[in-house]
């Protein structure tokens, strides 16, 4: 079931087009990357979805009811890009007033923050002041505020930006955990990695628009396809007569443009096509120093679509 | 450091607010300090303004007020109105102008004083006394008036004078010949013909015991005059700091939660923007209050500012004073987009607004025209209403003109950051 569905989002700051038709659906209870390079329009998105930016053109409707772009929907939860947290306050207390400024109050409050510490791994960090946090524990803290009174969608904008890889496991667990309790998650990223290990699906977005969307298998078999990457580094370059009788057991082998020693092919069952390979360079009087076979990867579908590596 | 130079010489060229700041701010102060301070030398902008209570109607009487009212440093009035209409002032309505900051002071030539001066002529310290009425914590103009009064004793009825004189000469010394009689009935007309027309009448006032008998009197009724002067120090810098925390208070509390992202997380719960600046406006105005309060408890402590004695007006002041100062603050944090914006207009609002509405410098030493100018100030009006209360000792209910005009500015100052703040907002 579709919890969000954006339909050809258009959005224009002066005369630097923001939104140029965007349309992707986030489904229940997955965690869906907003995938693209800086400024691709990937807050733009999140911020009209939240109700901080009004759309030009195109509707945004949230569990079939026509986000207005006025104000935040109350079944969202919003997890922004910077640390958005009162650094002299505890975290008890930051969660404590994000909690009643979202209606909660109470036991129900007191019980949403100490879930929210203990989800976080917080719990024992409470009463200290955030200003004392490290990176990653403000990111965990950050979140926690952003999904303490059970949002049925959240979304997160970049939420692993500047956090040691320890801690950004730690919040995709905490991500995961309420995936699985059904809360739709809609996350920006540009770290290819992330989306590929840890989201459900991946929505490409580029200059405005989304250009794919879909699980990784999906992408890759509408895109590079289902080949393999071998890479071999040999001991010295072919020689010119010999490469025609290696070419022969590998069609697309190519050699590398400022390495001649390391030479690339596509395969589709490696099995079957890597000892040939191997057989023929060796009696070209070469030897394998080195063989690197890479799986179809989110770095290639994105090359395929945009011609680009994506940047930092 | 060539190199260091260019940097710091690129940067500032490219800030034009920082370049602005360095060059304007200072010739704009000078100009209005020059303006403020420099135009009390002009006698046509800082005539003391007189009241005169004629309780004698006697010829006297009216040759002195109208020898006043041709003093190019007073500016007189006779009547209950200020453009001259109305009943004739009497003492009682006389009193109330002094102690309302009307006029500074009143004059009142009190009844018999014509006929005792007409019997014994110059020394006339047995006779009724003139009555200075008078906030004597002001420092120059009852002392201004008494001087010229004493000058036009001398000046505006020389005749009488020298009859009354002769009068004396004659019940000591005995009658003068009819030659003498004769020659004086020839002088004096001429004599009073020269004071009307200011011909022989002119120069520094005589000493003052050959003038009337003065007496100066303080309604007022201070118990405690130094008390008042610390209590309009303390209102005066109270209100130019309480304006400077209320800028800052607002700038971390609205451009911070920009620049931290938190305003975007609070804007995405149920508060909404109306409810936020309400909130903060209400912390600025106990912030300031608490200040406010703290700044006078050390008045009384330190300085004895009678500060117990005026309590229900101080309240009605500050409470009035802080909720203005807290929306000020907001709209100019609404209004700027950088803290340095923030921080430069503010400087310059404030120490303006402090300059010409009495915070600095008291309005009433300063000429009409800048005191009418000062009323466009935030703080004139914050000031005016403190010194109602510590200094004319008005009663809470006097107060409504300022708490009206304190008021009132509370309410454009939140509409206009409510509108200001719209830019937060969805874009």
């Amino acid at each position: 079931m579709n919890v969000l569905t954006v339909t050809d989002a258009r959005k224009k700051f002066g005369s630097v087009v923001a939104l140029d038709g965007a349309s992707f659906e986030l489904r229940q209870g997955e965690l869906l990357a907003l995938l693209g390079p800086n400024g691709a329009g990937k807050t733009t998105l999140i911020r009209a979805i939240a109700g901080r930016v009004r759309l030009d053109g195109g509707e945004i409707r949230i569990f079939d009811r026509i986000a207005d772009g006025r104000r935040t929907p109350p079944e969202l939860g919003i997890v922004p890009q910077e640390i958005a947290l009162y650094p002299l306050l505890t975290a008890r207390e930051n969660l404590e007033v994000f909690g009643k400024l979202h209606g909660l109050s109470g036991t129900a409050l007191t019980k949403q923050v100490d879930w929210a510490l203990e989800q976080t791994g917080l719990a024992d960090r409470a009463r200290e002041p955030v200003r004392q946090f490290s990176g990653g524990m403000r990111r965990r803290l950050n979140i926690a505020c952003g999904v303490l009174h059970r949002p049925r969608i959240v979304l997160l904008d970049e939420p692993t930006v500047g956090v040691d890889p320890q801690s950004r496991d730690r919040i995709y667990d905490v991500l995961a955990e309420l995936a699985a309790s059904g809360v739709s998650l809609l996350l920006t990223t540009h770290h290819l990695e992330e989306a590929e290990a840890r989201c459900s699906r991946t929505v490409i977005i580029d200059h405005g628009r989304v250009i794919a969307g879909g699980t990784l298998a999906e992408l890759v078999d509408r895109t590079v396809g289902r080949f393999r990457l071998v890479t071999l580094r040999l001991d010295a370059p072919l020689a010119a007569e010999a490469i025609v009788d290696v070419a022969a057991a590998a069609p697309d082998i190519s050699a590398d443009a400022t390495d001649a020693r390391v030479v690339r092919a596509r395969m589709r069952d490696v099995a079957l096509e890597l000892p040939p390979l191997l057989e023929r360079i060796r009696r070209a009087g070469r030897s394998v120093d080195d063989v690197e076979v890479r799986g179809p990867s989110l770095q290639a579908v994105f090359i395929h679509l945009t011609g680009r590596e994506l940047r930092e | 450091m060539g190199t260091l130079l260019r940097i710091g010489w690129l940067n500032l060229r490219r800030d034009r607010v920082a370049l602005a700041l360095v060059f304007a701010l200072p010739i704009l102060f000078f100009s209005i300090f020059a303006t403020v301070f420099g135009g009390q030398g002009d006698t046509a902008t800082t005539r003391i303004r007189v009241a005169v209570v004629d309780e004698d109607r006697s010829e006297l009487s009216a040759r002195l007020a109208d020898g006043l009212r041709k003093e190019t440093g007073l500016r007189v009035r006779t009547t209950a109105d200020a453009a001259g209409a109305g009943p004739a002032l009497d003492r009682a309505a006389g009193e109330r102008l002094v102690r309302n900051g009307d006029v500074p002071v009143a004059v009142v030539i009190p009844k018999g004083m014509g006929e005792a001066f007409a019997k014994q002529g110059l020394m006339g310290s047995s006779g009724p006394a003139i009555l200075l009425l008078s906030d004597v914590s002001d420092p120059v103009a009852p002392q201004m008036v008494l001087g010229l009064l004493q000058k036009v004793t001398m000046t505006a009825a020389p005749d009488m004078m020298v009859r009354g004189g002769i009068r004396q000469f004659e019940q000591y010394a005995g009658a003068m010949t009819p030659g003498q009689k004769a020659a004086v009935d020839k002088w004096l007309p001429q004599l009073k013909a020269q004071s009307e027309t200011g011909s022989g009448g002119s120069g520094a006032p005589q000493a003052g015991g050959m003038g009337v008998g003065v007496e100066v009197v303080d309604v007022m009724r201070t118990d405690n005059r130094r008390g008042s002067l610390v209590s309009f120090y303390a209102a005066g810098i109270g209100v130019m700091f309480l304006l400077f925390s209320s800028v800052a208070g607002a700038g971390s509390a609205l451009l911070d939660e920009v620049e931290s992202g938190t305003l975007e997380r609070l804007l995405s719960t149920n508060i909404g923007m109306t409810g936020l600046l309400t909130g903060k406006w209400l912390l600025l105005a106990l912030i300031g209050c608490a200040q406010l309060t703290v700044m006078f408890l050390w008045g009384r402590l330190a300085f004895g500012l009678p500060l117990f004695s005026h309590l229900p007006g101080f309240l009605v002041m500050t409470a009035a004073t802080a909720a203005a100062a807290a929306a000020l603050g907001l709209v100019l944090a609404t209004l700027a987009r950088t803290r340095a914006q923030l921080s430069g207009f503010s400087t310059i609002l404030i120490l303006t607004m402090s300059a010409l509405g009495g915070s600095m410098f008291p309005r009433f030493l300063m000429s009409e025209n800048m005191q009418n100018i000062g009323l466009l100030t935030f703080n004139a009006w914050a000031l005016d209403g403190y010194l109602k209360v510590f200094w004319r000792q008005a009663a809470v209910w006097q107060l409504w003109p300022q708490v009206l005009v304190l008021g009132g500015l509370t309410v454009v100052f939140l509409g206009a950051a409510r509108a200001l703040a719209r830019r937060w907002e969805a874009a």
